[in-house]
């Protein structure tokens, strides 16, 4: 199942985020900061999964922009890793120039 | 005073410009003070626009409660432009802690029943996101009089809507049961696909639904068929595979229908063949589809060739170029190695390759599969990669590491030697951070080894004349020189270079120990009272051995300043015992469970301890010394005065529980009254039987399984299978090797649990399958005569 949807971009700033399973608003921003900081000291040569506390992390990287999906135990990491990439191109066919504009939408 | 309302656009604009976040803050307070301020004058018609402005910047981070209302408001409103962030607002600042969100619950019913579908589907949206157990109780009727409406787009919605109320309330499964069968001829994908999540779920949760939905195996069949073979819906396919999502969807339906249940894992045998062999590999999508095929063989009952076609297309992906498709191998080859132990052998070199990967989650995945399989044929080679792995590793993996070769290394140890060799290695490596019960493992393993003393002391003397640093090292190597110190002097031993040692050089070693701050209390004890034993040991005076022990009659460390001082009063008072005293260790027996019973025992002689003998005194044998219990050190001393006691059979409480805890099939534990029981002969091939009941567990019978093979030909391929009657649970360990060697060589052996709770009579049958001279034998016969003492 996924828990959360998270979309940072380099600096660390958050500029989506949905929690499938609810989590304190203060936790929320610890939980972003120790995702992202994880994502971002990995190189290209890196999967991209990573074990984080009791989820699995699946991250892409676009641009300047790293899309992070937090699932359990129970899901194909491989089909998530494609799901992510649908996701992007839906939002690039829907509101062109992606990266740069901030979606303003209801997952 | 009217403030006009800017759009959302500008607001946004403005927020942007803001260049840092006190600037942002100012921006988007003043616009909350206006939204505020306008909610309370009850502007109608700009009231969406507010509200969109409000949860743009709650979107950022800011506190946005005060919107609330005004979202039912909206909701409550005919127009669709309200309605629309009316609903959006509710998905995004209402949840089940807020009172408000109950009030929605009428509003959606007025919206569901009505005939757009616009509405409809928002008003479906919100259920689904923001649900709580009474809202979906009161409107699950509504969505399942939905389900069956004409249009897909409300369809696929509702669907969602079911699986999120089946969430929260698993009780209402019931309602959803019937229409699924009929949702199931969908053509529309994303009904078909949501039908399958919703019967997903249903299955998960409750066991009369999954039986139910075994009679759809055949349609779930024929439909991923369709899509594999003939490309069912050009507009969903990614990259070549046909709508990958719905594929792997069904796949993991099918796993969960199939598992335990050999019927319908008959009827997905064929699929997942077709599936396996022709879906195209060269993109992710192909690979995800494949890796959820593999996951679903590997879970229900399929023919033993489709479990290792699986293993192969996992070897397959362990050799591709990218890293996400090792890391998914390695991680599903960890959960099959158990089960299909020889399949993943094939494999073994390919792991350890990954083990050099730079990347931490392959190398720890790949580390951990190397562990699982190493066994009593490879054990010399991976322990021999192992070891590269650890001087190179992350520190994290280290401990695991350390410890999992340790493991290895004592199951599987083809020599005695080899073993106090490997265990060096690693405690020179890696001594920080192996396992507690490492020292105490490693000295009971020496003082075994007869005729490995000179040998280990060697070995010891010169990695610690290299490095003290490393705290359990440094704690076997004192604890060797004090006992076999004068083996050390003695001249030289075959097994090593010649080695000329001095007395002096042995004392200032043991000083340095002493005195170096990197040593823990405890390495200081084991100094100590090795410095005390080579008093006896070596042939020169004891002049510098009493100065030390008499400066540290002055220590701060209570420990050490005890031991000091008795000690002392060995040199001065009762040096006449002091020879008996310091007399060499007889070993310890390794083995027996009884934890509480050693505690106890302890615990008596630490009382006794406290006082210093004037007399021997005859009292029991105490444990082996442990890392951190410098008092039973003083013990030893006072048991062994006078006449040797007869080692009791209490054990020290770790080396029990290490065996609990490894479940060592070569060890056989002490009480061992049960005669062993020849079951099978045939060419040469002996198969017997020995059998143990731990006394701490009277349920638990423990059956080791040896086979000698005394003919010319080697034994291969051996498998070995057991079956019991229902009453009994049985559990098969991983075996020793596959192979049985010629002429007598090394047995193979298996370990056998039973447990029999009932005391039921045992009756045992086993089932043998080898290739021997070049045939290939199946053997299966009953085990009679089973002695009574094994199930009474």
């Amino acid at each position: 199942m996924i828990k959360f949807f998270l979309m940072v971009n380099k600096q660390g700033q958050t500029r989506l985020s949905k929690y499938y399973e609810h989590v304190e608003i203060n936790k929320r921003t610890l939980l972003e900061t120790e995702v992202i900081k994880s994502c971002l000291s990995r190189s290209n040569e890196q999967c991209s999964f990573i074990e984080f506390k009791d989820f699995k992390l699946i991250y892409r990287q676009y641009a300047a922009l790293f899309i992070v999906v937090g699932v359990n135990d129970t899901e194909n990491e491989m089909a998530i890793y494609e799901f992510i990439h649908n996701f992007v191109e839906v939002l690039d066919e829907y509101f062109s120039r992606v990266l740069r504009s901030v979606p303003c939408v209801q997952l | 005073m009217v403030v006009p309302s800017s759009k959302l656009q500008d607001l946004i604009e403005e927020i942007r410009g803001a260049k840092t976040q006190a600037q942002e803050r100012e921006v988007i307070q003043k616009e909350c003070a206006h939204i505020r301020a306008s909610f309370r004058d009850g502007d109608p018609l700009h009231r969406h626009r507010q509200l969109a402005k409000l949860l743009y910047v709650h979107m950022l981070g800011y506190p946005a409660h005060f919107g609330q209302m005004e979202c039912l408001k909206l909701i409550a409103s005919p127009r669709f432009t309200d309605k629309r962030v009316g609903y959006l607002g509710a998905m995004l600042l209402l949840d089940e802690r807020q009172d408000a969100h109950l009030l929605i619950t009428n509003s959606i019913k007025n919206d569901l029943s009505q005939g757009i579908q616009a509405v409809q589907g928002l008003a479906l949206c919100t259920l689904s996101t923001v649900g709580s157990a009474e809202m979906c109780r009161d409107l699950a009727t509504e969505v399942e009089k939905l389900l069956l409406q004409p249009g897909p787009y409300v369809r696929k919605k509702a669907v969602l809507t079911a699986v999120h109320i089946i969430r929260k309330v698993p009780e209402l499964s019931n309602i959803f049961l019937p229409p699924c069968a009929q949702l199931l001829h969908e053509r529309h994908h994303g009904v078909l696909l949501g039908t399958i999540t919703l019967i997903t779920e249903l299955c998960e949760r409750s066991p009369a639904a999954l039986k139910h939905f075994r009679k759809v195996v055949p349609q779930l069949v024929q439909i991923l068929w369709t899509l594999v073979t003939t490309g069912y819906s050009t507009e969903h396919s990614i990259s070549g595979v046909s709508d990958p999502f719905l594929q792997v969807q069904i796949l993991r339906l099918l796993r969960i229908l199939g598992r335990n249940h050999e019927e319908s894992s008959e009827t997905m045998n064929d699929l997942l063949a077709q599936v396996a062999t022709n879906t195209d590999t060269s993109r992710n999508a192909g690979n995800a589809v494949l890796f959820e095929t593999v996951l679903t063989i590997m879970d229900i009952r399929s023919v033993a060739g489709l479990r290792v076609l699986a293993v192969n297309i996992l070897g397959r992906f362990l050799l591709n170029s990218d890293k996400n498709i090792r890391y998914v191998a390695l991680t599903s080859l960890l959960r099959v190695v158990q089960s299909d132990h020889s399949a993943v052998q094939r494999h073994r070199p390919t792991v350890v390759e990954c083990l050099r990967e730079p990347d931490a989650s392959l190398s720890r995945r790949a580390l951990e599969l190397s562990l699982a399989l190493v066994n009593s044929s490879n054990v010399r080679a991976m322990t021999q990669e192992l070891q590269s792995f650890l001087e190179s590793c992350p520190p994290d993996l280290r401990a695991d590491c350390a410890s999992g070769i340790l493991l290895a290394a004592e199951r599987f140890a083809p020599t005695k030697r080899w073993h106090i060799d490997t265990i060096l290695r690693v405690l020179t490596m890696a001594g920080t951070h192996v396992r507690d019960d490492a020292v105490a493992n490693l000295t009971q393993l020496i003082g075994g080894a007869q005729e490995l003393h000179a040998y280990s002391v060697r070995r010891l003397y010169s990695a610690l004349a290299e490095d003290i640093s490393q705290q359990p090292l440094v704690q076997v190597a004192a604890w060797c020189i004090g006992e076999y110190g004068d083996l050390l002097l003695e001249g030289s031993c075959e097994e090593t270079e010649p080695l000329q040692v001095e007395e002096e050089e042995v004392l200032a070693l043991l000083e340095k120990v002493l005195q170096s701050h990197m040593s823990l209390p405890a390495t200081r004890g084991y100094a100590l009272t090795a410095l005390m034993k080579l008093s006896t040991r070596l042939r020169g005076d004891n002049n510098r051995i009493r100065q030390v022990v008499s400066v540290y009659g002055s220590c701060l460390d209570v420990e050490l300043q005890q031991r000091a001082v008795e000690y002392n009063a060995l040199f001065q008072k009762y040096d006449y015992m002091r020879a008996a005293i310091l007399e060499k260790m007889p070993l310890v027996e390794r083995g027996g469970t009884q934890d509480e019973e050693a505690k106890e025992s302890k615990e008596a002689q630490h009382s006794e301890a406290a006082v210093i003998p004037t007399e021997p005194q005859p009292c029991s044998f105490c444990p082996f010394p442990q890392t951190s219990k410098l008092l039973d050190l003083l013990d030893l001393l006072d048991g062994t005065s006078g006449a040797a006691q007869p080692p009791p059979p209490l054990e020290p409480s770790s080396e029990g529980t290490s065996v609990h805890l490894l479940d060592l099939p070569c060890v056989s534990p002490a009480p061992a009254s049960i005669p062993n029981l020849k079951v099978f002969e045939r060419e040469g091939l002996q198969l017997t039987l020995s059998f143990v009941r731990p006394p701490g567990t009277p349920a638990l019978l423990l059956i080791m399984v040896t086979a000698i093979n005394t003919s010319e030909a080697d034994v291969t391929h051996f498998v070995c299978q057991a079956a019991v009657p229902k009453s009994f649970q049985l559990q098969l360990q991983a075996p020793s090797g596959d192979t049985v060697p010629a002429q007598g060589g090394l047995p193979m052996t298996q370990l056998l649990r039973i447990l029999n709770p009932k005391k039921a009579p045992l009756r045992l049958k086993l089932r043998l399958t080898y290739n021997h001279f070049g045939q290939s034998v199946q053997e299966i016969f009953e085990v009679n005569n089973l002695p009574v003492e094994t199930w009474q």
